[in-house]
C-alpha cells in the first residue's frame, strides 16, 4: 500500500480529501505509483505527467523523504520507507514566484 | 417568463450569472473551478443545459469539464488531444521549425445539432472534434495538411485556433480563425480546408497581402445570412459577403481599428459591435473610455456607445471571445474586462451597467436565451 498525497486542486479535481492508499503492483516507482493512481482516478490523466509521452510536467514535482525525487528515472524504486507505507509520496506544485 | 444566462470564463474560474428577460436583476454563482483559467465555457445550442468548459493551469495542463443540467453538477471528460499521423512543423519566433505541440484548448464550439458533438480549437492550432460528449477527441487533420501549415507562425499569444463557425444553412460548413495564419473554410465536413484571406492586408508580415498569415483576432456572422462575415482582425475591420472569398474593409470612422471582438445583434444582420483597442503595442482602451462601437450599416459607419461605461482612468481590455449576444427583444449585448467587470445592455447597447464589477480578468463571455 503506497500513500500518495495530491496538491489542493487535484484533490477537487479527483473529488477526494486528505491523503490516497493505493494498491501498486510490483515495484514502487513513479511510474507505477502513477500508473495506479490514473487507473483510480483517470480524470487525474495528463494533469501530473503528459498523456502520450509519459514526461513529468514542468511545474509538478514528487518529494518523499525530505528529497526531491523529480528528477529520478521513472522506473527508479522509491524509497523503502514509500514502498512500505510508511511515508507518503508527495505530488506538489511547484511554488510560484511573483 | 424568458430569461438569459451568461457563462464567463476568467483567469481564476467560471461564473454563471443568470437573469429574467428584463435582465436587471442578476444571480451570480461561482466560482466554478476556482483557481483554473477558464479559455472557454459554452452551452449546447441542442440542449440549453448542457454545457462544456475549458480548464486548464500552467501547472497541471488541461481538462474538459462537461455539465449536463446547466453548471449544477459537473465531470471531467477527456482531455487527451493527440495530433492525427505525423507530427509535422510549423516556424517558431525564431524562424526554425517546430513540431506541433499541445498546450490548451482556446475554443469549444458545440454542434448546433447533437449535444453530444463539440469542436475544440486548440494551440498550437489544430481543430478536434469529440462525437461523444467530450469523453474522446479525434483531429481533423487535414487543416493542419494544408500546404501552408508548414509556414503557419504563431502571434505573441501563441498559435491559436480560437474561432469556430458552423454554418447553419450549409451542413458540413465550417470556417475556423487561427492567429496567425488567417481564416480557413471547410465545405466538407472538416476534410479538407481553402484559406480565406483574399482581400486582407497585414502590414506586420512580409508580403501584406499573402495568401495565409494574417493576425485574424475575432469573425462573427448571423445565422440567418452566414455568408456574410465579420471580422475583427489585428488591425483592421473586415466584412465578407462571399462566405470568405474577399475581404473588404469596414473600419470607417472607428477612432481606432485595432481589437479583439466582434459579434452580431441577434435581430438585425447588418448591427455589429466591436471594442476599439488603442494598438497592438498598448492594448488597452484609448483615452481611458470604455466605448463599445456600434455600426448599424454592416460597418464604415460607426456610432460610440457611452451610457453606463467609464469614460475616464479606464484601461482594460477586452478579449477575442469575451463578448456574446442574447436573442431577447431587444437584444442584449454583453462583454467582460480584463479588469474582471462584466457590463450588459437589455437594449442593444444604447445603455450599459455592470452586472459584476471584480470578478478575475475575463476571458470569455456567452450568453444563452433562455425559454
Amino acid at each position: 500500500m503506497i500513500r500518495v498525497v495530491l496538491p489542493a486542486h487535484l484533490r477537487t479535481l479527483a473529488h477526494v480529501a486528505g491523503e490516497l492508499k493505493l494498491d501498486v503492483e510490483g515495484q514502487a516507482t513513479q511510474r507505477s505509483v502513477l500508473d495506479a493512481l490514473e487507473a483510480c482516478y483517470p480524470m487525474l490523466r495528463g494533469t501530473i505527467r503528459d498523456q502520450v509521452t509519459h514526461q513529468r510536467r514542468p511545474f509538478v514535482r514528487f518529494f518523499a523523504c525530505e528529497e526531491d525525487l523529480s528528477h529520478e528515472l521513472p522506473d527508479a524504486p522509491l524509497p523503502d520507507a514509500v514502498a512500505a507505507g510508511i511515508e507518503p509520496f508527495l505530488v506538489v506544485g511547484a511554488m510560484a514566484g511573483g | 417568463m424568458s430569461g438569459v444566462r451568461v457563462l464567463v470564463g476568467t483567469r481564476k474560474g467560471a461564473f454563471i450569472l443568470t437573469s429574467d428577460g428584463k435582465r436587471k436583476q442578476w444571480d451570480v454563482t461561482g466560482p466554478h473551478f476556482g483557481g483554473w483559467e477558464i479559455y472557454h465555457f459554452k452551452a449546447s445550442a441542442a440542449d440549453p443545459n448542457r454545457f462544456y468548459a475549458s480548464q486548464s493551469s500552467s501547472w497541471f495542463g488541461q481538462v474538459i469539464q462537461r455539465s449536463n443540467d446547466g453548471g449544477k453538477t459537473w465531470e471531467a471528460v477527456g482531455n487527451k488531444f493527440a495530433y492525427d499521423g505525423v507530427i509535422g512543423t510549423h516556424l517558431w519566433y525564431d524562424g526554425t521549425a517546430r513540431p506541433w505541440e499541445f498546450a490548451r484548448v482556446w475554443h469549444l464550439e458545440p454542434s448546433l445539432a447533437d449535444p453530444d458533438t463539440v469542436y475544440a480549437g486548440i494551440q498550437d492550432a489544430a481543430l478536434f472534434r469529440s462525437t461523444d460528449g467530450g469523453q474522446t477527441w479525434q483531429e481533423l487533420p487535414g487543416l493542419r495538411q494544408h500546404k501552408s501549415a508548414s509556414l503557419w507562425q504563431p502571434g505573441a499569444g501563441g498559435m491559436c485556433l480560437h474561432t469556430i463557425l458552423l454554418d447553419p444553412s450549409h451542413p458540413g460548413r465550417i470556417f475556423i480563425a487561427i492567429s496567425a495564419a488567417g481564416v480557413f473554410r471547410s465545405d466538407d465536413d472538416g476534410q479538407t480546408w481553402r484559406p480565406m484571406n483574399r482581400g486582407l492586408r497585414s502590414e506586420q508580415i512580409p508580403d501584406p497581402t499573402a495568401e495565409v498569415g494574417h493576425c485574424v483576432h475575432r469573425i462573427a456572422m448571423h445565422p440567418s445570412r452566414p455568408s456574410v462575415l465579420f471580422m475583427q482582425k489585428h488591425w483592421d475591420v473586415m466584412r465578407s459577403d462571399d462566405a470568405g472569398e474577399s475581404w473588404r474593409e469596414v473600419s470607417g470612422n472607428l477612432p481606432t481599428d485595432f481589437g479583439f471582438p466582434i459579434d452580431v445583434h441577434a435581430h438585425e444582420p447588418e448591427t455589429i459591435y466591436v471594442v476599439p483597442i488603442k494598438s497592438d503595442s498598448e492594448h488597452y482602451l484609448p483615452e481611458g473610455k470604455l466605448r463599445v462601437y456600434r455600426s448599424r450599416t454592416g460597418g464604415n459607419e460607426w456610432e460610440a456607445l457611452t451610457k453606463g461605461l467609464p469614460q475616464r482612468d479606464c484601461y482594460v481590455n477586452v478579449l477575442r471571445d469575451a463578448m456574446a449576444v442574447d436573442s431577447l427583444d431587444p437584444c442584449g449585448v454583453y462583454f467582460g474586462t480584463t479588469g474582471g467587470q462584466v457590463y450588459a445592455s437589455a437594449d442593444a447597447g444604447n445603455s450599459w451597467a455592470p452586472i459584476v464589477r471584480d470578478l478575475p480578468s475575463v476571458v470569455s463571455v456567452e450568453v444563452q436565451t433562455l425559454p
